[in-house]
C-alpha cells in the first residue's frame, strides 16, 4: 500500500507542463481576415488555385453547416469555440508554395529539424537502411511546406502529395473518393472541414503496389488563433498496400486551439492500408489552460472483398480528444481493426473509440483499447460494433481496460454492441482496475524502483498495442507515454 | 453392418477423404490406424453427421441404409454413437438431465416407451458403478470440470446406458493414464456382442492391447492403404507409419 | 435536442388531457405530481435521441394513450383473481391488484404473517402518511420520463413494512382484465428495517388482444443487515407495452437480489436504479428475457456503488426468436470515494433465428481507482458444435436447443434459492419452449 500511496501523491503533484514541443517559430504569417464566411472560403480557394467544382464543394458544406449543431453526446466539457474569432488559413508569407526544399525558409526547416523530423531527403538518407526509409508530407499551419520522396515513390506509381496539389494535378481521382467516406453533411466538425480544409496528404496506391516505404504526414500547428483543418484522402487500389503514419505537435499556449481533421481511407478489393497516429497535440497546463481541441473524423472503408484496414493510435496530447476511427466493413471478408492507447493526465479529457459497421459477409473486426487516466483527467471508451441483416458471419472481438492512476480521475466505457444478425458473434469485454498492489511488491521485490515498476506494468497494459505500431514509433510511443505519466511514472 | 463405398468427403475447400471404402461386419470390432491428418477424425465425424463436411461422393450405408441425408440424431437413433475424442463441456446442463434427454429421445424415435425415473437411474448407477464413476459427478453439468479421463469415462457410460449398434472410438486413449485406460477398455469389453460392432480410431497401437480388434485398417491421405489382421497394429506400432507417409508421397 | 420545441405526438396530447381531467380525482399530493408532469412535459415522450431511450423509442412505440382503468367491481375483481395463472400455487402472501387498483376485500388485515404491515396507498396518499416521505428515494429515477408519468398518474398500490425475517413470501399480484386497452399506474413501496428478511415476488399478467400499458414502480429502502429478495415475473399479455421501474436504495452489510423474468408484453422496459447505500453490502441483480414475434423488451440498470467495499453481480441473458429485438442498457457507477468496489456486470443473448435483433449497451463511469470492475457482453447463435455433440446422442435439434437455451437461462435463474419458486420460474422456460417446439 505505502508505494501504491505514494504514487499517488506523485501524480497529485503532476505538472503537466513537461511538454517538449511547445515552442513556438518566428515565421511571417499571411492569413486570412478572421472569422469565418463565404468571402474566406472563396479566399482559401483561390489561394489554392483550385477549380470551380471544389469551390462549390465547400461553400455547399458551409451552408449546411450553418445550420448544424455542434455534438454534445460526448463526455467532454469545454468552452464553447468561437468560429469567428479564429483564423481559417495561415500560411508562411515566403513562398507558400515552394517547389523544393532550397525555397523553404529556413525557419520553418529548423522547426521540424528541432522536432526530429529531418525533411532534406540526404540527411534522411544518412545511415538509414532504405527499407527503413519514411517519406514525410509536412503541414505546417494551414499549407504543406515539403513532401519528400516524392520523385522516388512516383517510379512505383505511387501518388503522395499534398492533397491542395492532389486537386488540381489529379481531379479525377478526387472527385471520385473525396467525401465518399465521410460525407459533407457527416457531422457537426467534418462539414466543417469540408468548407475550410486548407491542406493534408492525398495517397494513391495502384493495382497490386506494395508502397516502397512508410508514408507519414507531419502536422504542426504554429501560428497563434488559427485552426488546423486538415483533410487527408487515403485510396489503395486492388490488392495493394500501404501503412501510414501521422504525427502532430502545437507550441504552448494558453488559448485553446481548434484541430478539426478529416481522413478518409478507400481499401479496394484485397488491398490493406495500414494507419497509425501519434498523436500529441499541446495537452494543457496542469489548471486545464490552453491545449488543442482535437476533433476529427477518421473513418476507412473497406469497399472490396478481403480488404483490410487498421487503425492505430497513440494518444497523449490535446486538451479535449473527439476521435472514433472507425471502419465501414463492405466488401465480403473484409477485416477492421482498432488499437488504441489513450494516455490522460492533468486536466485533459478524452472521448476516443471506434466503430465497426459489419456490412458484408464473413466480415471480422477486433477493438484493442487502453486507457490510462491520471491526475484530474476523464477518460472514455466509446464504441459501437453493429452487423446489419446481410452480414452473415460477422465476427468482432473487442477487449478494453482502463487504469486509473491516482484519485481524481475518471474511466469511463460506453460501447454500443448491436446485431441484426443471427450468424452475428460478438463478444466485448471490458475491465478497470489499477495496479495491483502484488505486482507492484512483486517487482520491487526483485529491487525495481516504484516508478519502474509503475512504468513497467505499464508497458506491459499498453503493449498488444504498441505491438501494432512500425518499430521505431513503438519505441518513441513507449517514450511518449512515459513523459505523459511522468511522476506517476518513472 | 456398416459399408463405405468411395466416400469422398472436403472441408472448406480441402479435400480429406480420397474415395475411401471400408466394411464393418455384425459383432466386429475394427481398427483404424494412421498418421496424423491421414482423416480418421473426419470419418469419424462424417459418420456422424457433423455439418461442416462436404461429403461429394459415395455411401455410408447402415445394415443397407444411407445414412447421408440423415440428421446427427437420427442416426444416432439408429444407432450410430461417436465417442468424442474431445468431449463437449455443456455449462448448466446436468449430466443426469442429459443422460435422460438422450435415452428417451432415442426410445421415442425407435417407438419405445419412455423410461420411468427409478428405472433410468438403476441404470444409470449400474453403468456408473462398473466404470467407476462417482455419483456426484452425474449431478454435476455435463464433462465441467471433468478431468480428460472422467470425460473419457462419461463418453463411455454414454455408450453404455444408450445401447448403439455401430460404437465409434475416436483417439479414446489419448490423454488417459493406465488405470483409466484399463477402466474404459473394460468398459467397452463389456459392450463387445454379436450385435455390435466398434471402429475404434486411435494412433497408438497401445489401445488394441486393451480393446483386441478383429481386423486392422490402415489409413493414409484419406483412403484405407491397408487392412489385415491384428498382428498389422504390432507391425505397425514396429515400424511407424513411414511406410505409408512415402505412398502419400507418391 | 432537448431545446428543439417538437410538436405533441397524439398520445403525449392525450397524456396531458387525462392528467387534466384526472388531477383533481386523483389521490393525495397535487404538487409532487404537478411538478413530475411538469418534468415529463418538458421533454415529452422519450426517442430514439434521448441516450437512455435510443433503443426504444417510445414515442414511436406508444402511439395512443389508453386511458386509464377505474376501479373494478368486487365481482370483476374476484372473478380476475380466479382466472390469475402467474405462478400460482407458490405459497405466499397475496397482495392483489386487478387493473391497477389495490383488492383489500383479499387480504386479511387482521392475520398478516408476524413483521409484514401493508397501508393501502390511495388511502396514505389521500390522509398523508409519515412513510410517504420516503418515496422517490433514486435521484436517477426521477430523471426519468416513464417514473415521471407513474408519479403523475398513479392512483393506487400499497405501502409494505418489514420487521424481522418474515418467512412467507410476499406476492403482489397485478393482474389486468379488461379486455379492451386501458392504462395503469401502480406504486409499490417498501420499507424493510434493519436486520429484516424477506422474499417479495411480483407477477404481472394481463389478456392477449389488448394494448394494456402498465407503468408500475416498486421503491425499496432497504435496511443495514437487511436480506432482500425480488422475484418478478412479466407475462403480459402479447399486445401490451409494460413500463416498470425499481427504485432500491440498500443499506450497509446487506443482501440484495432481484431477479426479473420476460416472456410477455409486445413491448416492455424495466428499469431498475439501484444505490448501494452502505459498505460491505452485496447486490445481484439478474435478468432473463424470452421473446419471440415482434417483441421488443429492454432491460434498462443503473446501479451505483455510493459506499466502499461493495460487491454487485449483475447478470441478464436474453433469447431471441422470430423477429424480436432485446436490449440491454447496464451501467456500473462507482463515484470517488467508494474505494474497494467489486462490481462486475454481464448480458449474453442467444439468437435463435434470422430477423431476431439484440442491442447492448453495459457502460462503467468510474472515478476511484482502487476498484475491480468488469462487464461482458456477447451475442450470437448457439454453439454448433454442442448442438451436434447432443443430436449425435439422438437429440433432435428443437429439443437440443431447447436443453442449450434452458441451461443458458438457467444460469440467471439459478439463484432464486426458494425452490418451489425457482421450479416454477423454470416451468415458464419450459412453457416457453414447448410452445415454440
Amino acid at each position: 500500500m505505502p508505494a501504491v500511496q505514494e504514487t499517488i501523491d506523485q501524480v497529485r503533484s503532476i505538472d503537466v507542463d513537461q511538454y517538449k514541443y511547445g515552442f513556438e517559430t518566428e515565421v511571417e504569417m499571411e492569413k486570412a481576415p478572421k472569422g469565418l464566411s463565404e468571402d474566406v472560403i472563396r479566399f482559401i480557394s483561390a489561394k489554392k488555385g483550385e477549380p470551380e467544382w471544389m469551390l462549390q464543394w465547400r461553400l455547399d458544406a458551409y451552408k449546411r453547416w450553418l445550420t448544424m449543431r455542434e455534438p454534445n453526446w460526448a463526455r467532454v466539457s469545454y468552452d464553447k469555440v468561437d468560429y469567428n474569432d479564429i483564423y481559417y488559413y495561415a500560411a508562411p508569407k515566403k513562398n507558400p508554395a515552394p517547389k523544393s526544399l532550397d525555397e523553404v525558409d529556413p525557419e520553418i526547416l529548423k522547426t521540424y529539424e528541432k522536432l526530429g523530423i529531418p525533411l532534406r531527403e540526404q540527411e534522411i538518407l544518412a545511415g538509414v537502411e532504405p527499407q527503413n526509409r519514411v517519406a514525410v508530407d509536412a503541414v505546417f499551419d494551414s499549407v504543406s511546406v515539403a513532401t519528400t520522396f516524392k520523385e522516388e515513390l512516383k517510379k512505383a506509381g505511387v501518388i503522395f502529395m499534398p492533397i491542395s496539389e492532389a486537386i488540381r494535378e489529379y481531379p479525377d481521382l478526387v472527385k471520385q473518393y473525396l467525401g465518399s467516406v465521410v460525407p459533407v453533411t457527416d457531422n457537426f466538425f467534418a462539414t466543417l472541414n469540408s468548407a475550410v480544409f486548407t491542406d493534408g496528404s492525398f495517397v494513391y496506391i495502384p493495382p497490386g503496389v506494395r508502397c516502397p516505404m512508410e508514408l507519414s504526414t507531419y502536422f504542426r500547428i504554429n501560428e497563434k488563433n488559427t485552426g488546423q483543418f486538415e483533410r487527408t484522402l487515403i485510396i489503395a487500389d486492388k490488392g495493394s498496400y500501404v501503412s501510414y503514419l501521422e504525427g502532430c505537435t502545437a507550441p504552448k499556449r494558453d488559448e485553446n486551439q481548434l484541430h478539426a481533421a478529416v481522413v478518409e481511407l478507400i481499401a479496394l478489393d484485397d488491398a490493406e492500408i495500414k494507419y497509425s497516429t501519434v498523436q500529441n497535440w499541446y495537452p494543457g497546463d496542469s489548471e486545464g489552460r490552453g491545449g488543442i481541441y482535437n476533433f476529427v473524423t477518421k473513418r476507412g472503408d473497406c469497399r472490396g472483398k478481403n480488404s483490410v484496414i487498421t487503425w492505430t493510435q497513440v494518444e497523449t496530447g490535446s486538451a479535449i480528444t473527439w476521435k472514433y476511427p472507425s471502419c465501414i466493413l463492405r466488401g465480403d471478408n473484409s477485416r477492421g481493426e482498432f488499437y488504441s492507447i489513450a494516455v490522460s493526465n492533468g486536466k485533459q479529457q478524452v472521448d476516443s473509440g471506434t466503430k465497426m459497421i459489419h456490412l458484408g459477409k464473413n466480415t471480422t473486426s477486433r477493438i484493442i483499447s487502453k486507457g490510462i487516466a491520471a491526475g484530474k483527467s476523464d477518460n472514455t471508451y466509446r464504441g459501437l460494433v453493429s452487423a446489419h441483416r446481410k452480414a452473415t458471419g460477422a465476427r468482432n472481438f473487442t477487449n478494453c481496460d482502463s487504469l486509473l492512476i491516482g484519485n481524481e480521475c475518471g474511466a469511463h466505457t460506453v460501447p454500443y454492441i448491436e446485431s441484426k444478425n443471427a450468424t452475428a458473434v460478438f463478444e466485448h469485454e471490458a475491465t478497470t482496475s489499477k495496479i495491483s498492489e502484488d505486482q507492484m511488491f512483486y517487482c520491487q521485490q526483485r529491487g525495481l524502483s516504484e516508478e519502474e515498476a509503475t512504468a513497467l506494468i505499464v508497458n506491459g497494459f499498453v503493449k498488444d498495442v504498441l505491438q501494432q505500431l512500425p518499430m521505431e514509433f513503438a519505441v518513441e510511443a513507449q517514450k511518449l507515454i512515459s513523459i505523459s505519466l511522468e511522476g506517476s511514472v518513472g | 453392418m456398416l459399408e463405405i463405398k468411395n466416400l469422398v468427403v472436403q472441408i472448406e475447400d480441402k479435400r480429406i477423404l480420397n474415395g475411401l471404402n471400408l466394411t464393418v461386419n455384425n459383432g466386429e470390432v475394427a481398427a483404424i490406424m494412421g498418421p496424423n491428418g491421414s482423416g480418421k477424425s473426419t470419418l469419424s465425424y462424417v459418420i456422424a453427421g457433423k455439418e461442416d463436411y462436404e461429403v461429394l461422393d459415395g455411401e455410408i450405408l447402415l445394415d443397407g441404409q444411407n445414412v447421408l441425408e440423415m440428421e446427427p440424431d437420427a442416426r444416432a437413433a439408429a444407432g450410430i454413437f461417436l465417442a468424442f475424442q474431445y468431449p463437449l463441456e455443456i455449462p448448466g446442463v446436468a449430466s443426469m438431465t442429459f443422460l435422460k434427454a438422450a435415452l428417451n429421445a432415442q426410445r421415442k424415435a425407435r417407438g419405445e416407451d419412455e423410461l420411468t425415473t427409478p428405472d433410468f437411474i438403476k441404470r444409470v448407477n449400474a453403468a456408473a458403478t462398473q466404470l467407476e464413476i462417482p455419483k456426484d459427478m452425474l449431478k454435476r453439468a455435463l464433462n465441467v470440470g471433468f478431468s480428460g479421463g472422467e470425460k473419457k469415462r462419461m463418453e463411455i457410460l454414454q455408450m453404455a446406458l444408450l445401447q448403439p449398434t455401430f460404437c465409434i472410438l475416436d483417439e479414446t486413449d489419448s490423454g488417459l493414464d493406465i488405470d483409466a485406460l484399463r477402466i474404459v477398455s473394460e468398459g467397452v469389453n463389456a459392450l463387445r456382442s454379436p450385435d455390435r460392432s466398434f471402429l475404434v480410431i486411435t494412433h497408438y497401437q497401445r489401445l488394441l492391447n486393451h480393446i483386441v480388434p478383429d481386423t486392422v485398417h490402415v489409413m493414409s491421405a484419406g483412403r484405407i492403404v491397408k487392412s489385415g489382421g491384428k498382428e498389422l497394429a504390432l507391425e505397425l506400432e514396429a515400424n511407424g507409419y513411414a511406410d505409408y507417409r512415402e505412398s502419400e508421397a507418391a | 435536442m432537448a431545446d428543439v420545441t417538437l410538436m405533441k405526438t397524439p398520445a403525449e396530447t392525450a397524456l396531458a388531457q387525462a392528467y387534466e381531467s384526472a388531477k383533481t380525482t386523483l389521490p393525495g399530493n397535487v404538487e409532487s405530481r404537478a411538478e413530475a408532469f411538469e418534468l415529463f412535459t418538458r421533454n415529452g415522450l422519450p426517442h430514439r435521441r434521448v441516450e437512455e431511450f435510443k433503443y426504444t423509442d417510445l414515442r414511436a412505440l406508444l402511439r395512443e394513450a389508453a386511458p386509464f382503468a377505474g376501479m373494478p367491481s368486487a365481482d370483476d375483481a374476484k372473478a380476475a383473481l380466479q382466472a390469475a395463472k402467474a405462478l400460482k400455487g407458490t405459497q405466499a402472501l397475496e397482495v392483489p391488484f386487478v387493473n391497477g387498483h389495490f383488492v383489500r376485500d383479499a387480504v386479511d388485515f387482521h392475520n398478516l404473517p408476524e413483521g409484514i404491515e401493508i397501508v393501502p396507498l390511495a388511502e396514505a396518499l389521500a390522509n398523508g402518511h409519515d412513510w410517504l416521505a420516503k418515496l422517490s428515494p433514486v435521484e436517477w429515477a426521477r430523471q426519468n420520463p416513464v417514473y415521471q408519468l407513474n408519479t403523475t398518474f398513479m392512483a393506487d398500490g400499497v405501502m409494505l413494512r418489514v420487521v424481522g425475517k418474515v418467512e412467507t413470501p410476499v406476492h403482489l399480484r397485478f393482474v389486468t382484465s379488461a379486455n379492451s386497452a386501458v392504462a395503469t399506474a401502480t406504486r409499490i413501496l417498501v420499507l424493510v428495517e434493519d436486520e429484516a428478511a424477506v422474499t417479495l415476488i411480483e407477477s404481472h399478467e394481463s389478456p392477449n388482444g389488448a394494448n394494456h400499458q402498465p407503468n408500475d414502480v416498486l421503491e425499496m429502502i432497504a435496511g443495514d443487515r437487511s436480506n432482500v429478495r425480488h422475484i418478478r415475473l412479466n407475462a403480459e399479455g402479447d399486445k401490451a407495452l409494460a413500463l416498470s421501474t425499481l427504485n432500491a436504495k440498500v443499506g450497509a452489510e446487506a443482501e440484495f437480489f432481484s431477479f426479473n423474468l420476460v416472456t410477455g408484453a409486445a413491448t416492455s422496459r424495466h428499469q431498475v436504479f439501484a444505490i448501494l447505500d452502505g459498505e460491505n453490502t452485496k447486490a445481484r441483480i439478474n435478468g432473463a428475457t424470452m421473446i419471440k414475434g415482434g417483441q421488443h423488451a429492454d432491460s434498462t440498470l443503473v446501479v451505483e456503488h455510493a459506499a466502499p467495499h461493495c460487491e454487485s453481480r449483475e447478470l441478464f441473458k436474453t433469447v431471441i426468436d422470430g423477429e424480436s429485438t432485446g436490449v440491454f442498457q447496464g451501467k456500473i457507477i462507482v463515484p470517488h470515494h467508494a474505494q474497494k468496489t467489486d462490481g462486475r456486470m454481464m448480458s449474453a443473448a442467444i439468437l435463435l433465428s434470422e430477423g431476431g435483433a439484440m442491442n447492448n449497451k453495459p457502460e462503467l463511469e468510474i472515478f476511484a481507482d482502487d476498484v475491480q470492475c468488469a462487464h461482458g457482453a456477447t451475442c450470437g447463435q448457439l454453439d454448433e458444435d454442442l448442438l451436434f455433440y447432443l443430436m449425435a446422442r439422438g437429440i433432435p435439434r428443437k429439443e437440443a436447443e431447447s436443453l442449450m437455451v434452458q441451461a443458458f437461462l438457467g444460469e440467471a435463474i439459478e439463484f432464486v434459492e426458494d425452490q418451489d419458486l425457482h421450479d416454477a420460474l423454470v416451468a415458464v422456460v419450459e412453457d416457453w419452449l414447448r410452445a415454440r417446439a
